[in-house]
C-alpha cells in the first residue's frame, strides 16, 4: 500500500504538521496580509489592500500601509479578505453526538422552568471535532446558546473558536438571556398567556429581590418565582443591560414579546422570527434585532406558518437589524454544519438582501448586538486578528476559505473529517496518519 | 435552534416572465381539466381465465406486477414549447451552450445548437439561463410526513411492528401537504417517498410526480417500480430495545428470517399461479411484498450508514437472491465505493450531513465526489423537505468538497447527481434525468447557474407542462391547506 503524502488539500500555504496548538512566538509576531480586496465591513471594500496584524491584534487596515521589514507576508493578490464569520446560534461544543445523551451539555433541568443562572458555555467540549471543520470554512466566531425551551433556558455567551480551554474562548459571557413565549408546556403553563403571566412575575420578583436584598437574605420576603441565583443572573436583564433573546416565530408572539420589552424597559432580541417580516416596522421602530435564517420556506408547525426565505431581505429593507443564523430545521446547522452560516446569508441574498447586507449580517451585527464590536465582527485596528481569505466570494460555493486566521494564529493540522478523506483516497486504505506537508 | 420543529433528530423516530407567452389561464385550465379528465374508477387488470371452482377474486390472489391501486396521472394539456438561447446541463454529456431544445405532446423531441420550432408553440427565451433536467429526490418523506407537523400528520413509519413490508407508504399520502408546491419551486419534478427507518423492513416507497392533484393515485409516476424500503443499524435496535431485535445481530437475524419465509411464500404463488391447481395459498401482503423484491418487480433501498454494515447487506442480499438498488444516506460509502462499484449498487448520499449519531460520526463532504470517482452511482439526496428544496445547492458543496480534496468534478458529472442517477436509482432512467430526445420533458429553467447560491429555479416543467413560473405568483400552486392559513407577502391569503 503505497501512501502518497503529498496531499491535495489546496489551502495555499503548505506547512509542517506540528499540531494545532503553536507555540506563542508564532502569535506573537507581525503578520501582513497584502494584496487582496480587503472588507473591513465597518468602512469601504478596499482594493489592493492591506490587513496588518500584530501580537494578535489588526493594528492597521486600508491601501499603501507601511509594511514592518520583521512582519511574515501572505500575498492575498487576487483574493477577497473579510473578518471572520460569526454564527450566532449553535451548540458547537455543547453537543458532539445528538443521540449520545453523554455528549450533550447543552440544556438545564430547570426545575421551575427558569435555568437563568445556567452559563452554558462552561460547559462547551473544547476539544469538539467540530469546532476545527467549522473554523476552516471560515467561521471564527459562535454564539453558544442554552436549549431546553424553557420559559429561561440560561445564558448565551460569544466565543471565539481557539484551541483552548472555554476561559480563553470566551469574548463575552453572557451576551444575552435566553428565554421563550412561544411554547407554553415546555414553559411549565397551559396557554401562551400564561406563560406571559409567568414570565412578567420572574421579571417583577427580580425587580422585588433587588429591592429587599437584605430582607431576602434573613428570609423576611415573600417567596420568588425563581430561586436565588436564577434572580441574580436576571438582574441585569431587568435593568435593561442584558438583553432577553426571546425565541418567537408567530407574528403575535413576536408583538407580545415587544410589549414585554417596552412595559420593562427590557432590551429584547427576537430568535427564529419566522413571521417577523410581518411586523417588520414595527420591530424596526422598537430598535429590536432578529436573528433568522433565509433557508426555510416550510409551515413546519402552526407557529411557523408564516415561514418565509424573504423574511431576513423584507426586515433589513424595513430597517431592522438582521443577523442571519442557520434555520433550515434538521439540526446539523447548529452543531456539524455550523460551517453552513454562508449558505445561509447567500440564500438570504438570493431572496432579497443585498451582499453587503449579507456580510455584514454574519459579522458586524452580531458583533454590535452582542455588546463586542469592539473586539470582534469587522477589519479595524483594535480588534482582534479574525481574518478570512477567500479565493472568491464567500457566500459562492466554489470559493473556498484558503487562511483562517483567529487572533492572529492559522490551524493547519488536518481536522477529522480531513483525516478521513486523506485516509480513503484509495481503497484500500492506508492506516497510516497522512499529515501536511 | 429556534426551531420548534426537530423531529429530524428526535431520538426514535426520523424521520422523520413570458407571461405573454402563456396566458395566465392556460395553466388554471390545465389543472382543472386534470382532475376532471381523472378517471373515476381505477382500470383493473383483466381477470386471469377461470378454470377452477376455487377462483378468487383479484384481491385473493397474489400475482406478480399486480396493481390494486393504478396511476391515474394525466398530463396536464400544454403547448408545444422551444426554449432556446439557453446553456443546456443535459446529464447525458458536454454543456450546450446557447442551444435550445424544443418540446412537443410532453417529449423532448430535439436537442442541439438550434431547434426547429414547431407550430404554436411557445417559446420561451433563455439568454443567460441554464436549462437542466427536473431535479430527482429519491429520499423524500413529503406527503407521509405532513407540514404542519403533527401527531396526526405523522404517517412515515408504521413503528408497530419491526418488519412491515406489508405497509405502502402511498397509503399515507397527503396530497394537500403544503410541502409539495414548495418541491416544485426547487425544481423537484419527481420524488420518491419512502416509509421512515424505524423498521428493518419499513414498507413500499412510492415514486411521485410533483403535481397537483386530489389522490395520491394522481400524482403516481405511470409504470414506476415499487420500492422496498429497508434499514441498518441503529434505529430499529433502538425503536424495537425492548421487545427486539436490541443489537445489530438482532437486526440480521431479522432480515434473513424475513427473507426465508418470503422465499417459500415466492415458490408456492409462482407454482399455483403457473398450474391453477387446488387451493390457492393464502395470501400475505408482507410476504407479497417481499416475494415481488425476489422475483426483481421491486427495488431496494437501503438507509445503512457504516461500510461494514453495506457489506453484510450485500452478503444477505446474495444469499437470497435479490439486488440492493441503493444505499441510502450512507455516510461511509466513500470506505467501500469499489464494492458498491462492482456490485452496480447505488448510494443516495447527503452532503455535509454527519455527526448526529454514532453511525453517522465519519461523515464527510468528499463523500459523493470519492464514491463517484470509484463508480458509484451517486445521488445527492435530501431526507429533508428544506433541503430538497435545493439540491442543486447541495450538490455544488459535494462537488467544492471533490474539487478541494483534489477529486475534479465538473458541472457536467455534478448535474447528474441530482438528475439521471437519482433516476437509474428508481429504475426511470429511460423517461427522465437526461435532456435527451424522447425522454419526458421534466425541465427546469434557471435564473443562472444552476450551483451559484444567487441562482433560483425561474420555471419548471413536467410532461412539458409548466406547472411552476416564479414570475407569475398568480399562478402559484397553492394546496388546500394553504388557503387561509398561510400568509405570503403578496397578501395573497384567499
Amino acid at each position: 500500500m503505497k501512501y502518497s503524502s503529498r496531499l491535495n488539500v489546496t489551502r495555499g500555504l503548505v506547512v509542517c504538521a506540528i499540531g494545532s496548538v503553536l507555540p506563542d512566538a508564532i502569535a506573537a509576531q507581525t503578520i501582513a496580509i497584502t494584496g487582496g480586496k480587503v472588507y473591513p465591513v465597518s468602512s469601504a471594500p478596499i482594493d489592493n489592500g492591506t490587513v496588518l496584524i500584530r501580537d494578535g491584534k489588526i493594528v492597521a487596515v486600508g491601501a499603501g500601509i507601511a509594511i514592518p521589514a520583521n512582519a511574515k507576508r501572505i500575498d492575498a493578490t487576487g483574493k477577497w479578505v473579510t473578518p471572520g464569520l460569526i454564527n450566532s446560534a449553535t451548540q458547537l461544543g455543547l453537543v458532539e453526538v445528538g443521540q449520545i445523551a453523554n455528549t450533550r451539555d447543552d440544556a438545564a433541568r430547570g426545575e421551575d422552568n427558569i435555568a437563568a443562572a445556567f452559563t452554558v458555555w462552561e460547559g462547551v467540549n473544547t476539544q469538539s471535532v467540530l469546532i476545527a471543520p467549522a473554523r476552516r470554512e471560515g467561521v471564527t466566531n459562535i454564539v453558544v446558546l442554552p436549549s431546553g425551551n424553557h420559559l429561561v433556558s440560561g445564558q448565551a455567551a460569544l466565543l471565539t473558536l481557539v484551541d483552548g480551554m472555554a476561559s480563553d474562548m470566551v469574548v463575552r459571557a453572557p451576551v444575552a438571556m435566553v428565554a421563550q413565549v412561544q411554547a407554553p408546556q415546555a414553559a411549565g403553563t397551559g396557554a401562551r398567556a400564561e406563560l406571559l403571566v409567568k414570565l412578567r412575575e420572574l421579571i417583577e420578583d427580580t425587580r422585588a429581590f433587588v429591592r429587599n436584598r437584605a430582607a431576602y437574605e434573613r428570609a423576611a420576603t415573600r417567596d420568588f418565582a425563581a430561586s436565588r441565583l436564577d434572580l441574580q443572573a436576571m438582574i441585569p436583564v431587568v435593568e435593561g443591560r442584558l438583553p432577553l433573546l426571546v425565541t418567537a416565530d408567530k407574528a403575535n408572539d413576536i408583538d407580545a414579546a415587544l410589549r414585554i420589552g417596552r412595559e420593562n424597559n427590557i432590551k429584547i432580541i427576537i430568535g427564529g422570527g419566522a413571521e417577523a417580516w410581518m411586523l417588520a416596522d414595527r420591530l424596526a421602530a422598537a430598535r429590536v434585532p432578529v436573528l433568522t435564517g433565509a433557508m426555510n420556506n416550510i409551515p413546519g408547525s402552526f407557529t411557523t406558518l408564516g415561514q418565509i426565505q424573504e423574511n431576513a431581505g423584507l426586515l433589513r429593507r424595513a430597517g431592522v437589524q438582521v443577523i442571519v443564523i442557520g434555520n433550515s430545521g434538521n439540526g446539523d446547522e447548529e452543531t456539524f454544519n455550523v460551517r453552513n452560516i454562508k449558505q445561509e446569508a447567500g440564500n438570504a441574498i438570493a431572496y432579497g438582501m443585498s451582499w453587503n447586507d449579507a456580510l455584514r449580517a454574519v459579522t458586524l451585527t452580531p458583533a454590535e448586538v452582542f455588546g463586542v464590536a469592539d473586539k470582534i465582527g469587522s477589519l479595524r485596528a483594535g480588534r482582534d486578528g479574525n481574518v478570512v481569505i477567500w479565493s472568491g466570494d464567500p457566500f459562492e460555493f466554489t470559493s473556498n476559505a484558503e487562511r483562517v486566521l483567529v487572533r492572529g494564529r492559522e490551524y493547519p493540522a488536518l481536522n477529522r473529517q480531513e483525516l478521513l478523506t486523506e485516509r480513503y483516497k484509495q481503497l484500500p486504505p492506508n492506516p497510516a496518519m497522512p499529515i501536511r506537508r | 435552534m429556534f426551531s420548534v420543529d426537530r423531529a429530524h433528530r428526535a431520538p426514535a423516530m426520523n424521520f422523520a416572465g413570458e407571461l405573454k407567452l402563456m396566458k395566465s389561464s392556460v395553466v388554471l385550465i390545465a389543472l382543472v381539466s386534470a382532475w376532471a379528465c381523472a378517471p373515476a374508477r381505477s382500470t383493473r387488470a383483466p381477470s386471469p381465465k377461470a378454470d377452477s371452482t376455487q377462483t378468487p377474486g383479484l384481491g385473493g390472489r397474489s400475482l406478480p406486477n399486480a396493481d390494486p391501486f393504478p396511476s391515474t396521472y394525466v398530463r396536464f394539456p400544454s403547448a408545444p414549447t422551444v426554449i432556446r438561447n439557453v446553456n443546456i446541463l443535459t446529464a447525458a454529456g458536454p454543456m450546450i451552450s446557447n442551444g435550445a431544445v424544443s418540446v412537443v405532446d410532453g417529449k423532448i423531441v430535439a436537442v442541439g445548437a438550434s431547434v426547429e420550432v414547431p407550430a404554436g408553440a411557445v417559446v420561451v427565451d433563455g439568454t443567460g439561463k441554464y436549462l437542466t433536467p427536473g431535479l430527482i429526490d429519491t429520499h423524500s418523506h413529503v406527503g407521509a410526513g405532513g407540514a404542519p407537523g403533527t401527531q396526526a400528520n405523522s404517517d412515515v413509519n408504521e413503528g408497530t411492528n419491526p418488519s412491515t413490508p406489508y405497509v405502502w407508504v402511498e397509503h399515507s399520502v397527503w396530497p394537500q401537504d403544503p410541502q409539495l408546491p414548495r418541491e416544485l419551486s426547487g425544481g423537484v419534478t419527481t420524488l420518491q417517498v419512502l416509509p421512515g427507518s424505524a423498521n428493518l423492513i419499513g414498507g413500499r416507497s412510492s415514486v411521485l410526480k410533483v403535481v397537483p392533484a386530489r389522490t395520491v393515485q394522481q400524482m403516481k409516476f405511470p409504470g414506476a417500480k415499487y420500492g422496498l424500503k429497508m434499514a441498518c443499524g441503529e434505529n430499529p435496535k433502538r425503536v424495537y430495545a425492548a421487545r427486539g431485535p436490541s443489537t445489530r445481530m438482532g437486526n440480521v437475524a431479522g432480515y434473513r428470517a424475513a427473507w426465508v419465509t418470503a422465499e417459500v411464500y415466492r415458490r408456492r404463488w409462482d407454482k399455483w399461479n403457473k398450474e391453477s391447481k387446488g387451493d390457492p395459498p393464502v395470501r400475505d401482503l408482507g410476504m407479497e411484498t417481499l416475494a415481488e423484491v425476489l422475483r426483481g418487480n421491486i427495488l431496494v433501498h437501503n438507509h445503512c450508514y457504516r461500510a461494514d454494515e453495506m457489506a453484510q447487506m450485500i452478503d444477505i442480499a446474495r444469499e437470497f437472491g435479490y439486488k440492493i438498488r441503493a444505499f441510502h444516506h450512507g455516510v461511509e460509502v466513500y470506505k467501500v465505493a469499489d464494492i458498491l462499484a462492482r456490485e452496480q449498487i447505488g448510494g443516495s448520499l447527503w452532503a455535509d450531513w454527519g455527526s448526529f449519531k454514532m453511525e453517522a460520526l465519519d461523515g464527510i463532504k468528499a463523500n459523493v465526489a470519492l464514491s463517484d470517482r470509484a463508480g458509484v452511482r451517486v445521488a445527492v439526496h435530501s431526507d429533508d423537505a428544506s433541503g430538497s428544496q435545493r439540491l442543486t445547492q447541495e450538490a455544488a458543496k459535494a462537488m467544492a468538497a471533490g474539487n478541494l480534496a483534489g477529486i475534479p468534478v465538473s458541472a457536467e458529472q455534478a448535474i447528474k447527481w441530482v438528475t439521471i442517477n437519482p433516476a437509474w436509482q428508481l429504475g426511470l432512467d429511460d423517461r427522465i434525468g437526461s435532456i435527451e430526445t424522447g425522454k419526458n420533458a421534466d425541465l427546469v429553467l434557471w435564473s443562472g447557474d444552476p450551483f451559484s447560491i444567487y441562482t433560483r429555479p425561474e420555471k419548471v416543467w413536467i410532461d412539458g407542462a409548466m406547472l411552476y413560473n416564479r414570475a407569475d405568483p398568480r399562478q402559484r400552486w397553492r394546496t388546500d391547506f394553504e388557503l387561509g392559513f398561510v400568509p405570503t407577502p403578496e397578501g395573497m391569503n384567499r
